[in-house]
């Protein structure tokens, strides 16, 4: 055990020495989670649209108005005709355009109905659900408005449960924590392991008195550390600057940070047991967890909606049961009742990485 | 005769460091140029000077005539060089890496074939030819290495201990083939910490501290220090730092 | 021109030579652009309803009857307390618990205003939008139904018809296909081009190319060429097989997408190789890179949309190699944009591809 403990004091001292690396690991994840904090939104303001009014009345005046008043809108150019429509889209500069027929005007007032039409640049799809979604709105509110004068509506009021103000924030940041920590402690874990390989300082250390599973241990608990020491400042500055609320206990999310980080972990030192060098480590652990991560995990597209096989893989990817511990802890402040669930899954997870391992490592001896 | 490694006053600092402190010292046509020193002496640090990898801090050398300071292109055309680090690819062939680095000194493609069909045969490599570089065994390597710092014939070759970690009897054959260049015109500029190897040297210089605390003939070296061996000559100015 | 050629022969000699690296930077990239696109898709349906009816009503029963026969909505459970409804949001089963109050039947037939709540899961704020849109408009729709029988005084209506241009059937995948595998192949080009020169730094072999005669700018064609060819491979195939999954669609000139693609391809080398001569070693090489990547990935539109980003984000963006190339590929194979619409971009690839290019062959040192 003296052994063992002096041995980890040495990987510390190469760790936290190499200034340059411990730079990295630390500047870089705050400064993702800041930029992502404040740049990733999907807060529609200021879209540019395009305004081809032939009918030029007072009500659709007053529509125009109306949508610009929403603030969601700017009108970035004003249409003449219809051909000009595929030229303006062409260019790329706006994204929707507000199309009202000549005869609109006369329309409404005869058949009491009167069209307009959202033509929205669809090779953008959020973005043209988005505005149109934003657009029916109002003009159905602007219709409502118009009716209520002669006669009452449904009041409608909305609760909306754990995120009131809709801060898209509350979407993203778990979701930058989960890859960002998967990343450092995944790829760390077995691009370190790797290059010991490939320098021979593993097979060095195989004749020392410690065993090579202890070794292991050895190496990956600095990583540990450094790996929750990030995951704690990344979900402080979520709370300080980004107002993410606390709602839950914090033992739970600790507890939550750890179980991930260990899974991560493992997962780094499985990649480790199968690859040779470090840049084979690399690209086992980019291309394999990076962007199934950034977009299975429930970060980027909502899990209900991918297909059955893709579920499937998103349940067997750690982040997604970590994003689902974090927002139920810190956000709706879930109790242990209802998570336990991500919990043992994740150790599951770690205990198969960590078997599996050991069969490799055995298998190489 | 024109000298064809002229240094006068070569200094390299790395910061506050001096790696290498005003040396100066001319080295010959033909000539085998020992460059002895303890780890960290900066025996190093005045090779890559010499080879246009490193500028100089003040002072001024000269390799086959031309200024290393402000000329290192046309240097670099006329020397080889053989790291401290191994440089070969270790996962091209042999040949593969024959005829890369001929073809980087720009040798035509008869006489990339030509060498390296001499390079082969001379040393008995035709078997392997086609293995890859991290397949055999260190002291051919070093040979390699050696082969291929000489296949542009350039007129100096700077070994930074090429027999670093090589058994005996390749030693000596590595030395076998050193003569053989220096005899053929190159002039040789090797550092070792075999003090057997100083023996064989032309001449020798011995770094302290970034300093040239001796230089000469190895039978004059042993005769103003009064000892019998390269090696009492070496304990004795490196045992003069480890007192300081 | 002979020494890059010797570069490049090498190069690609060691690329092939490597069986562990090379399926991850050729086939396994591609495999994997296709595996991700089928995740594509925001489509919000089969949201869950929480239905919490306190009148038992007439009307509620045809209000909820409205809910369930939309296509966005299915039923999950009945709720009879504000205890269950917060157990089922807090459980994630529920995205919509839909509160009818009492007398809202009553309400109806008199002038009163009948009121309603939406109790909405906004975790997901995009999702929860679209939501109360939905509930919305069809709420809109009961009342004017049960009204428009009532009473003969309808007030003019104006009537948003939504024309979705360039992909009618809003299909994800057409759309992401392309924007993925320039991703992913950018990924791996600024990976492979910082690991690999910082490689031959670790391991020496740079130095014995530094002493050789060879000139700064043959060294780093010869590093940029191999991967650039890879670069096209990964792009290419992974447009093929989109063709042949996805069939996404190719309004524009591929020629025009390949001369952009030939030039964009010099900005993430550049960067890599930029990113190669400010780190020692290759760990240091691969976060620095996973930085920018990631940077690159979430801010180029693709995901997440560019024009909600604030000011001073959409600066920065400028620097974002990605998100010209996401734009680009709307332009040419979705709206079929010429070089005349294509121009302004390869004009700016043009210049950041210098410019980085130069930085990096400036820091690069042949001699220290
Ligand atoms: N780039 C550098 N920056 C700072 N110091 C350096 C640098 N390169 C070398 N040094 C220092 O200069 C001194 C001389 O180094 P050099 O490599 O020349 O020694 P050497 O005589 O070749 O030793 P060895 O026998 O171990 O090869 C050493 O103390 C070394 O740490
Ligand atoms: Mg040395």
């Amino acid at each position: 055990m003296k052994k063992f403990y002096a041995f980890v004091q040495k990987e510390f001292y190469h760790i936290f020495r190499d200034t340059r690396t411990m730079m990295i690991l630390f500047a870089l994840p705050v400064a993702l989670v800041i930029i992502f904090g404040y740049a990733l939104n999907n807060d529609y303001k200021n879209i540019p649209i395009g305004v081809l009014n032939q009918s030029k009345d007072q009500t659709s005046e007053k529509l125009i108005n109306r949508i610009i008043g929403s603030g969601y809108f700017v009108v970035e150019k004003s249409l003449e005709k219809p051909q000009d429509i595929p030229s303006a889209f062409k260019l790329g500069k706006i994204k929707l355009v507000l199309y009202f027929p000549a005869h609109f005007q006369k329309e409404l007032y005869h058949s009491k109905k009167a069209q307009v039409q959202l033509i929205a640049d669809a090779s953008d799809i959020n973005t043209a659900i988005n505005t149109t979604s934003y657009l029916s709105g109002i003009i159905n509110e602007f219709n409502a408005e118009n009716a209520r004068e002669i006669n009452g509506g449904i009041q409608i009021s909305t609760r909306m449960i754990f995120n009131q103000r809709l801060l898209s924030v509350y979407l993203f940041i778990p979701g930058v924590i989960a890859l960002i920590l998967l990343i450092i402690s995944a790829l760390l874990t077995s691009v370190t392991l790797a290059r010991e390989k490939e320098m021979g300082t593993l097979e060095l250390l195989s004749i020392s008195p410690i065993s090579p599973y202890m070794i292991i241990i050895g190496k990956v608990i600095p990583y540990l550390i450094l790996s929750l020491l990030n995951s704690f400042v990344i979900i402080l500055l979520g709370i300080f600057i980004f107002g993410l609320p606390m709602t839950g206990s914090i033992s739970l999310l600790i507890m939550a940070c750890f179980v991930y980080t260990v899974a991560s972990l493992s997962l780094g030192i499985l990649i480790s047991t199968r690859v040779e060098t470090q840049q084979a480590a690399m690209f086992a652990s980019l291309v394999t967890l990076m962007m199934p991560t950034m977009l299975l995990s429930g970060f980027i597209f909502p899990i209900e909606s991918l297909p059955l096989p893709l579920q499937v893989i998103s349940n067997i990817i750690p982040a997604t049961h970590f994003i689902v511990l974090i927002k139920s802890i810190m956000i709706k402040g879930a109790g242990i009742t209802v998570i336990w669930k991500p919990f043992i899954i994740l150790i599951g997870m770690t205990s198969l990485f960590l078997f599996v391992s050991i069969q490799s490592l055995k298998r190489n001896n | 005769m024109e000298p064809v490694v002229k240094v006068e006053n070569l200094s390299k600092k790395f910061g506050e460091f001096i790696a290498t402190n005003a040396i100066s010292f001319e080295v010959n046509k033909g000539e085998i140029f020992g460059f002895l020193g303890a780890n960290g002496a900066g025996k190093t640090t005045a090779m890559r000077m010499l080879s246009g990898l490193l500028t100089p801090s003040s002072g001024q050398a000269f390799v086959a005539g031309f200024d290393v300071a402000t000329q290192a292109e046309l240097v670099k055309k006329n020397i080889g060089y053989m790291s401290q680090k191994f440089s070969l690819y270790e996962d091209l062939t042999i040949q593969e890496n024959i005829e890369f680095y001929g073809g980087i000194y720009g040798l035509s493609r008869q006489e990339i074939k030509d060498r390296s069909k001499g390079i082969v045969d001379k040393f008995q490599l035709a078997s392997v030819k086609n293995k890859l570089v991290k397949t055999i065994p260190l002291g051919w390597k070093q040979k390699l290495a050696f082969a291929l710092a000489l296949i542009h014939k350039p007129k100096v070759v700077f070994l930074d201990e090429p027999t670093g970690g090589v058994d005996p009897i390749t030693r000596r054959q590595f030395w076998d083939l050193i003569y053989e260049a220096a005899n053929d015109g190159v002039t040789i500029f090797i550092t070792t910490h075999y003090m057997d190897e100083a023996e064989y040297c032309d001449r020798v210089s011995i770094m302290v501290d970034g300093l040239i605390k001796a230089l000469g003939t190895p039978s004059e070296l042993k005769k103003s220090f009064d000892v019998d061996s390269m090696d009492a000559v070496f304990q004795l100015l490196a045992r003069g730092t480890a007192n300081k | 021109m002979r020494n890059i050629f010797i570069l490049v022969r090498k190069e690609f000699l060691q690329i092939f030579r490597n069986r562990q690296l090379l399926p991850f930077m050729t086939v396994l990239p591609v495999i994997q652009v296709i595996l991700l696109t089928f995740a594509a898709n925001y489509e919000i349906k089969n949201l869950r309803l929480g239905i919490w009816d306190l009148d038992q009503s007439t009307s509620a029963q045809q209000l909820i009857h409205k809910f369930t026969g939309a296509k966005f909505f299915q039923e999950k459970a009945l709720i009879s307390n504000q205890k269950k409804a917060d157990e089922l949001l807090m459980k994630d089963e529920v995205d919509l618990v839909l509160v009818i109050p009492k007398d809202f039947e009553k309400a109806i037939h008199s002038s009163n205003n009948p009121a309603i709540q939406f109790q909405i899961n906004a975790l997901n704020n995009a999702k929860a939008g679209i939501v109360q849109n939905y509930a919305s408009a069809i709420t809109q729709d009961f009342l004017n139904e049960k009204r428009g029988n009532s009473t003969l005084l309808a007030s003019p209506k104006i009537i948003p018809i939504t024309n979705y241009w360039y992909n009618p059937t809003l299909n994800y995948k057409t759309i992401m296909l392309p924007g993925i595998v320039a991703e992913v192949m950018t990924l791996i080009i600024i990976l492979i081009c910082a690991l690999n020169v910082v490689r031959e730094r670790e391991i020496g072999t740079i130095e014995q190319l530094n002493v050789t005669p060879l000139k700064k700018h043959e060294f780093i064609l010869g590093k940029l060429i191999p991967f650039w060819v890879i670069g096209h491979f990964i792009f290419w195939a992974g447009i093929a097989l989109g063709k042949i999954f996805f069939n996404i669609p190719m309004v524009g000139s591929l020629g025009l997408l390949e001369l952009f693609l030939a030039i964009f391809l010099f900005v993430p080398l550049g960067i890599g190789l930029f990113i190669s001569t400010a780190v020692e070693t290759q760990q240091q090489a691969l976060f620095t890179s996973f930085f920018f990547i990631i940077l690159f990935i979430l801010m180029c539109g693709l995901f997440t949309p560019v024009e909600t980003m604030p000011d001073w984000a959409q600066y920065i963006n400028q620097l974002n190699p990605l998100k010209y190339f996401v734009e680009v590929n709307r332009l040419i194979l979705l709206k079929g944009s010429g070089l005349k619409e294509i121009y302004p971009f390869i004009a700016k690839m043009i210049i950041y591809g210098i410019g980085i290019n130069l930085l990096a062959i400036w820091r690069f040192k042949k001699t220290n």
